[in-house]
């Protein structure tokens, strides 16, 4: 009988601590098919982040490092360069990337550095209980922007792979979604070609998710993703915004 | 092989090279500007990696991917840039990650200014980073010293796998003195040096079996964990006081009637107020800590000889390492303290003033 349905032989068996219905789950589950379909479990390394997904040092089959908060890219950069005979990726969330780690990102990419770097935008911060992310969207209620995020105030959400898209060096930047099967589908190829384009060393990919968090939006799973969708997706638009591989600029 | 003349700055950089450092981040500062721009000319001709980062953040971030993949990886600074590697720090030896850290210190607190001070004392041997943590602290007083400190610096990191740190200054930085240089590990030693970090490092699996899952981290969220973890900690901290104390005596015998204790640039400087005295018939010693943690404490005390009236600290602060002296004193004999800040070094005749008050 032929097993269609399995666990990727690049997770590990501790069970994820993530909260009922979150997507971080499926964005580590698409990761970790890549890497198992491509061959790379003994070339991968990873690097998790400050938030939700500190732990996903331990959910990842291969050698991982944690870093401080904001820092992946950087920590990432110092592994390539010391074993440039590996595959590096981070994975970071929308605090981690956006907030505190806005100069490494930005200068890791502005390098054309040769790592991957998934970023799960979910308009909030989930670890530290909800307070307002550089994501938030205009009006959105946070533990830390209790009348609603207020723009002349604190400003408007940054559209991050707009912002690496401005820079030259970038090989590949796409935002897709995890709010539906067929979108989960689409972010799978995304996750793949990132990943195959750093195994075949071209250059700095950059997949961002759109995710949810019911926890920390107060919304049900299922109605989360109905929320991001007529909420989030409007304002951060799905789409590949460079892959110089396919001649898109 | 012939001695050359050469900055600080530079020094320390070739030794790093030659003993087998092959990884260099940092981010210009001065007094420093010297070092990051030798690694920017020398690592490119010895197929290592010179990268300038965009920030101390990213610089000592970049150190900590490194050092998990097992090379030796070094950054440098000054003391505004130090301030800003100590979040890296703490993770870096939380995670019990090998590095070297050269400060070249200058005048604080805050922007400062440029020139030589020893201010950062506190900051290198009793924390700076959060946590309960410690790293190996050697300080210079010499070109040739800080020279020979690179190789000891990156086998003592690697021998405990602990950061540690150089304490320079920016005189020893920018002035020149004929240095000797060991001859250069070669690429088979290296090589070698790097598997010895094999079992628990970030690496492939070479023969395509998955064999390990190593992790790189600080995080121990489990409060009994943790525990056990900084405990450990502890325990190599002990074996290092107890393995790695450094320090000279210079001039002690039964005569000294002052007992001098003064670390880096500052020592240089009383070693001449004390040769002075010498040749005037007036006994004084000094000891010099080569390491200023681990502490030399007994060596302190053991060096307060029968007619000894006063130990004297010299720093180029507000007396930080006096602390350290007067625990080791222990009430034994008055401990004084003379310093200068704001960047200016005190002279010889001038220390050599302050030791003639007390006979």
């Amino acid at each position: 009988m032929e097993k269609i349905a399995y666990r990727p032989e690049t997770l590990t068996k501790t069970p994820f601590t993530y909260c009922p219905g979150c997507l971080h789950g499926v964005a580590h589950r698409l990761i970790a098919e890549a890497v198992d379909e491509q061959g790379l479990v003994n070339q991968m390394t990873g690097v998790a982040p400050v938030g939700c997904s500190v732990f996903a040092y331990k959910f990842f089959n291969f050698d991982m490092a944690q870093a401080a908060h904001g820092r992946a890219p950087a920590v990432a950069t110092g592994m390539k360069r010391a074993r440039p005979d590996m595959h590096v990726f981070t994975y970071q969330g929308d605090g981690d990337l956006a907030a505190i780690g806005t100069a490494e990102i930005v200068h890791a990419a502005n390098r054309g550095e040769h790592i991957s770097v998934f970023f799960v935008n979910n308009a909030i911060y989930g670890m530290t209980g909800g307070q307002m992310a550089p994501t938030t969207l205009p009006e959105m209620k946070t533990t830390t922007s209790p009348y609603g995020r207020k723009t002349d105030d604190i400003g408007f959400p940054i559209r991050v792979s707009e912002l690496l898209a401005t820079l030259i060096a970038p090989y590949y930047i796409e935002r897709v979604s995890l709010l539906s099967p067929a979108d989960i589908l689409k972010a799978k190829k995304a996750v793949s070609k990132a990943i195959q384009y750093n195994k075949e060393g071209r250059g700095f990919t950059f997949v961002e998710f759109i995710s949810t968090c019911p926890t920390n939006w107060g919304i049900d799973p299922l109605k989360s993703r109905e929320w991001a969708k007529e909420n989030m997706l409007p304002f951060f638009k799905l789409g590949c915004l460079r892959d110089k591989g396919e001649g898109v600029e | 092989m012939a001695k050359i003349l050469m900055k600080g700055n530079e020094a320390v950089a070739e030794a790093a090279i030659r003993s087998g450092c092959r990884l260099y981040f940092a981010y210009p500062i001065t007094p420093q500007s010297e070092l990051i721009e030798y690694m920017a000319r020398m690592m490119p001709k010895v197929n290592g990696t010179f990268l300038q980062a965009e920030s101390e953040v990213s610089a000592i971030n970049m150190v900590y991917g490194a050092a998990g993949c097992g090379k030796r990886v070094m950054t440098s600074s000054s003391s505004p840039g130090i301030s800003l590697k100590m979040e890296g720090i703490s993770y870096i030896a939380g995670a019990e990650l090998p590095c070297v850290i050269v400060n070249v210190q200058r005048g604080g607190p805050g922007l400062g200014d440029i020139q030589p001070a020893q201010g950062d004392y506190f900051q290198a041997t009793k924390g700076g980073g959060h946590g309960d943590y410690r790293l190996i602290v050697m300080a210079p007083s010499s070109v040739q010293e800080f020279a020979d400190m690179a190789s000891e610096a990156f086998d003592l990191a690697d021998k405990y796998r602990n950061p540690v740190m150089i304490l320079a200054d920016g005189m020893l930085g920018q002035m020149m003195e004929p240095v000797e240089f060991k001859p250069s590990r070669s690429d088979e030693e290296i090589a070698e040096m790097w598997r010895q970090h094999e079992s628990w490092c970030v690496c492939p699996n070479e023969d395509g079996d998955k064999k390990h899952h190593h992790e790189i981290n600080s995080l121990e969220i489990d409060p009994q964990v943790l525990e056990k973890h900084v405990n450990d900690l502890y325990q190599k901290y002990g074996v290092i006081e107890k393995n790695e104390v450094r320090y000279e005596e210079f001039n002690v015998s039964d005569d000294n009637e002052i007992l001098c204790v003064a670390w880096g640039t500052a020592s240089r400087i009383v070693k001449s107020a004390i040769n002075e005295l010498k040749a005037a018939g007036k006994s004084v010693g000094l000891i010099r800590p080569i390491n200023v943690w681990p502490y030399p404490y007994e060596a302190v005390a053991k060096a307060i000889g029968p007619k000894v009236k006063k130990v004297y600290v010299f720093e180029l602060n507000t007396g930080q390492m006096l602390d350290d002296v007067k625990i080791a004193v222990n009430g034994k004999v008055p401990v004084d303290f003379w310093g200068k800040v704001g960047g200016i070094v005190f002279t010889p005749a001038e220390i050599q003033a302050k030791l003639e008050e007390c006979f």
